[in-house]
């Protein structure tokens, strides 16, 4: 397979910070707990795809060796943190009946 | 060169709007769905920047790992009546956050391209002293010898973030079995699989770990594969996860860390911890690899499987 050019290097970094912003949408529009978990991972591999594409040397040369292993570190340590957030947000719903935060339940934020 | 860019630009546009499907799709399982697939497109595009190491562990763990632990919680959350909300975001706050996020998304594009062309970056470091770690694969290099420190404390996030989880286990079930009991038909297709893919997967992750040293993979790879073939089994229901407080799950958990500190120490003995003494590099850093991978497999497979949930 030959690799991607320059240019390209640059379109999917490009297409990275796009995603951060998508990510960052829908952190912020969204009250459900599991939805904006799904969007801090999709912040996440913007973050990734950015970084990687600038260190990106030209098609034969790969990418910089230095940001992708930082970047599978970064991999695991999302897993980790998205394990950690699914079980709290479980815990919550066992405990609380709901899947927001108590501030953005209807009703519930004026009272307090 | 020009089709290469056009099949670029087609990948960058499907990934931006499979994301957008993700993050925005009205329905939470549609959402997940959505997700896994971007996942898949975006390690598709760590294969054009030819940064395969960084492509097998976003298919492995950020689209295979991160949908299962996210339908998991789907499907916890539907049992409880809250997997989704009644009416979407209201129009003015829709607004506001996509001006924000169009801001931030400007920001980073501007930045982007204001860089500087002809930047060197640390490939040509790692290239000058790859000869000296023992391994031919310059990503295992940076992982296991120049960055070692970064690799030992991921293996201890991955084992704080279990001990997190596990922390929530209420004190009726405290050291028992993580999860809910799987029943499947044995003569149905995930029994099949449950019994024809473990050996194969078990084959692959090895491979993985000893091409990693020369090609792309590794431990992180590889024990992903391991933990999902043992998902794989339990959820087929041919074996059960066995009780948190098993003392042989437990070592296997801290073998990893553990031996990559034993090296660590080893290589104080030879003036600098955590650096890996030149002669002994490859068996050193295949016995960290090895051991890294069970302990990765069996703290992922934990921590997709959650906290124990019925009494051992």
């Amino acid at each position: 397979m030959s690799g991607a050019g320059l240019d390209s290097a640059t379109l999917f970094a490009l297409t990275g910070a796009i995603l951060i912003g998508i990510g960052v949408y829908g952190f912020i529009v969204h009250a459900h707990l599991l939805r904006r978990i799904l969007a801090f991972n999709v912040i996440g591999s913007g973050i990734f795809l950015m970084f990687g594409a600038l260190g990106f040397r030209g098609a034969g040369n790969g990418t910089d060796p230095v940001p992708q292993a930082l970047i599978i570190t970064g991999i695991v340590v999302a897993l980790s943190l998205t394990a950690l957030a699914v079980a709290l947000l479980v815990k919550l719903a066992e405990e609380e009946g709901g899947a927001t935060l108590p501030e953005e339940q209807p009703g519930r934020g004026e009272a307090e | 060169m020009t089709a290469a860019l056009l099949f670029d630009a087609g990948l960058c546009l499907l990934v931006l709007v499979v994301a957008f499907s993700a993050v925005a799709g009205r329905g939470l399982f549609g959402a997940i769905a959505f997700f896994i697939i971007y996942g898949m497109l975006i390690a598709l595009a760590w294969l054009r920047l030819e940064g395969v190491d960084v492509a097998l562990a976003e298919a492995a763990i950020g689209a295979g790992l991160t949908g299962m632990l996210l339908i998991g919680a789907w499907s916890m959350l539907k049992q409880l009546g809250v997997s989704g909300l009644p009416g979407g975001p209201s129009v003015p706050l829709r607004i506001a956050a996509g001006a924000v996020s169009g801001l931030v998304a400007l920001a980073l594009a501007a930045t982007v391209l204001a860089l500087p062309d002809g930047r060197e970056g640390l490939s040509p470091a790692v290239a000058e002293s790859l000869g000296r770690s023992g391994v031919d694969n310059p990503v295992t290099a940076v992982l296991l010898n120049f960055r070692a420190y970064d690799t030992l404390l991921e293996s201890v996030v991955l084992l704080i973030a279990l001990i997190a989880v596990w922390s929530l286990t209420p004190r009726a079930v405290w050291g028992g079995v993580p999860g809910l009991a799987q029943h499947a038909r044995s003569d149905g297709v995930l029994s099949m699989f449950g019994r024809l893919l473990p050996p194969l997967g078990l084959v692959v992750a090895i491979y993985l770990v000893w091409a990693g040293s020369s090609q792309p993979g590794g431990a992180f790879q590889a024990g992903t594969v391991l933990a999902a073939v043992w998902l794989l089994v339990v959820m087929a229901g041919l074996y059960d996860e066995p009780p948190a407080s098993s003392r042989n799950l437990r070592l296997a958990l801290v073998a990893g860390p553990g031996v990559f500190l034993a090296v660590g120490a080893v290589g104080a003995a030879f003036g600098v911890f955590m650096g890996i003494p030149e002669g002994f590099a490859k068996p050193l850093i295949l016995s960290i690899e090895f051991a890294l991978t069970v302990s990765i497999a069996v703290t992922l497979a934990l921590l997709v499987a959650g906290r124990p949930r019925r009494p051992a």
